[in-house]
């Protein structure tokens, strides 16, 4: 299954290691990403597969949101089809 | 830095994901409920106990990973479900066969199978009788106050009138006794009954919905939410034309409605349960930021209740529809603006500002998607007033070809000006003044309004 990753909040030294190295970690590969500042926030999106993650997605999803307090940020991960409903003709 | 690969197509549209994020996160973007429609039309047997004991068995087997479900779909969509929910065949027709004389004891049944599935509410304690009643019909209504004090989680509905069929007015009367004695017995009782004119089968929102007899043996249906959604639409365009707020509305209603139709047709499949519909309906909740009245003054009213109210609600119901159907296969319930009082931060400011009153909701009932919803009166409020409040209702379904409904809670020992809270989603309520003229005489004729001439519509 593939997901996008959310990563917002005030930017610092260390979140796009924080993230990445989360996601080494526990074997979700990185499809794409791309990084940009919004309305002074930095906003990071990634897509990722998960199909080879060591944790079931509600797992992830509580340990991202744990990893995102420690790094001041907000991370959220959905399934991709989600955005691809809404969005996608 | 900024990284962008390509993949088929530009995959991260960041505008759009963002878009996405901010609906769940800050407008409170939800699905109100996933419903499964159970039928219990091979339940039926004449020893009651046994048709209890084959209700509980079928809906604990059918529905028993409906809340897991519903959880794994809240983390991995990311959209929190507000409910999850069961819709049964009306308990009249199953229970019929049985010749007890209340069924209290099926609305047990019901009660203990929706706990040990942990759902939030079962809907089906219901009788239909627009045309008249049958035996069943008449053992159940009798036993409503009693069936509705001894459960936790059932929800009852009477559907009391259609277009085609006319109004049953023994019903309306009977109804206005059945929810002034059901308040007696717990004022709770009455959020947990609505009365219909042109009530629907496939309907997921309670406390009105049931299991139609034409529907499939098991269905998902699911009610999306999100005013806080559309009112946050709304906030770009201030000061533009109608035209623009109807095409925002639309647009907007058809990226909710996209969310709807895979958070229901993914539970459907992982339930091994056919696909029913998406409700298109704009329910709201008493949390500020989430209310179909802001939505209506962020068009340009001062507060709900002035002049030009029930316009702009014409055009919203109509722009979600637009916006709704086309985004997803099969739409049905509701599908509208719901406007109940006590489940709306706005709508609970209006009544208190003195901005809103019974006449003007029954105004809007004429262009929105149900009716008086959760408004709560005094509790000595006469049961013939109360009647005549379902026979304005039903008479607006009627001629208009569309569903209405009533939901009225009187609270004994309550005056006007008085709050009652009612908890969770149901909110709080102002108590609200009624008509204090007298419709006895009218109700107490009984009988039936003929069924209206639609070839002279005008």
């Amino acid at each position: 299954m593939r997901a996008i990753l959310t990563t917002i909040g005030k930017d610092k030294t260390g979140i796009i290691a924080g993230v990445s190295c989360y996601l080494a970690q526990n074997d979700i590969n990185i499809v794409d990403v791309s990084q940009t500042i919004m309305d002074g926030y930095f906003t990071m999106m990634m897509m990722v597969d998960v199909d080879d993650a060591a944790a079931d997605f509600e797992k992830l999803t509580q340990e991202l949101d744990a990893l995102g307090t420690k790094l001041g940020v907000d991370i959220n991960i959905r399934n991709q089809e989600m955005y691809d409903a809404m969005h996608q003709l | 830095m900024t990284l962008c690969t390509s993949y088929r197509r530009p995959v991260l549209e960041t505008e759009k994901i963002m878009e996405t994020v901010r609906m769940v996160s800050e407008e409170k973007l939800d699905l109100r409920t996933i419903t499964m429609g159970i039928s219990l039309l091979d339940c039926i047997d004449s020893d009651s106990d046994r048709a209890c004991q084959k209700i509980y068995d079928k809906i604990t087997k059918k529905a028993k990973d409906l809340v897991r479900v519903g959880e794994e779909i809240e983390t991995e969509f990311g959209i929190p479900v507000a409910n999850k929910r069961i819709t049964v065949t009306p308990i009249s027709l199953i229970a019929a066969a049985s010749g007890d004389h209340d069924y209290v004891k099926y609305a047990l049944a019901l009660d203990r199978a929706a706990k040990t599935v942990g759902v939030d509410f079962i809907g089906g304690y219901s009788a239909l009788v627009q045309k008249g009643y049958q035996n069943g019909d008449k053992t159940l209504i009798k036993s409503l106050p009693e069936a509705l004090t001894q459960t936790d989680l059932v929800c009852a509905s009477v559907n009391v009138g259609s277009t085609r069929t006319g109004i049953n007015m023994d019903a309306v009367k009977e109804m206005g006794e059945v929810v002034k004695k059901a308040s007696e017995l717990d004022y709770m009782n009455n959020a947990k009954m609505v009365i219909f004119c042109n009530a629907v089968e496939d309907n997921p929102f309670m406390a009105g919905g049931f299991h139609g007899v034409g529907e499939s043996d098991v269905v998902i249906n699911c009610g999306v939410s999100g005013p806080g959604v559309v009112k946050a639409a709304l906030e770009k365009v201030k000061g533009e034309s109608m035209d623009v707020v109807a095409e925002t509305i639309k647009k907007t209603a058809f990226k909710v409605t996209r969310m709807g139709q895979l958070v229901g047709t993914t539970a459907a499949k992982r339930l091994g349960a056919k696909f029913g519909i998406v409700d298109l309906s704009l329910a709201p909740t008493a949390a500020i930021g989430d209310s179909i009245a802001e939505i209506l003054e962020e068009i340009g009213l001062s507060s709900v209740g002035a002049h030009g109210t029930t316009a702009a609600l014409a055009m919203l119901n109509d722009a979600v529809k637009k916006g709704g159907i086309m985004a997803c296969s099969h739409v049905g319930g509701l599908s509208g603006a719901f406007i109940p009082v006590s489940e709306d931060a706005g709508m609970i400011k209006a009544v208190n500002a003195g901005y809103l009153n019974v006449s003007k909701l029954e105004a809007m009932t004429a262009v929105c998607s149900v009716g008086l919803d959760m408004i709560a009166v005094p509790g000595d409020i006469e049961a013939s007033t109360i009647s005549g409040m379902i026979a304005d209702e039903a008479a607006i379904g009627m001629i208009n070809a569309k569903t209405t409904a009533v939901r009225v809670i009187p609270v004994p020992g309550k005056k006007v000006g008085d709050t009652v809270e009612f908890g969770g989603l149901l909110g709080y309520a102002p108590i609200m003044d009624v008509s204090h003229a007298s419709s006895a005489a009218m109700i107490s004729r009984g009988g039936t309004i003929p069924a209206p001439v639609h070839s002279f519509k005008n």
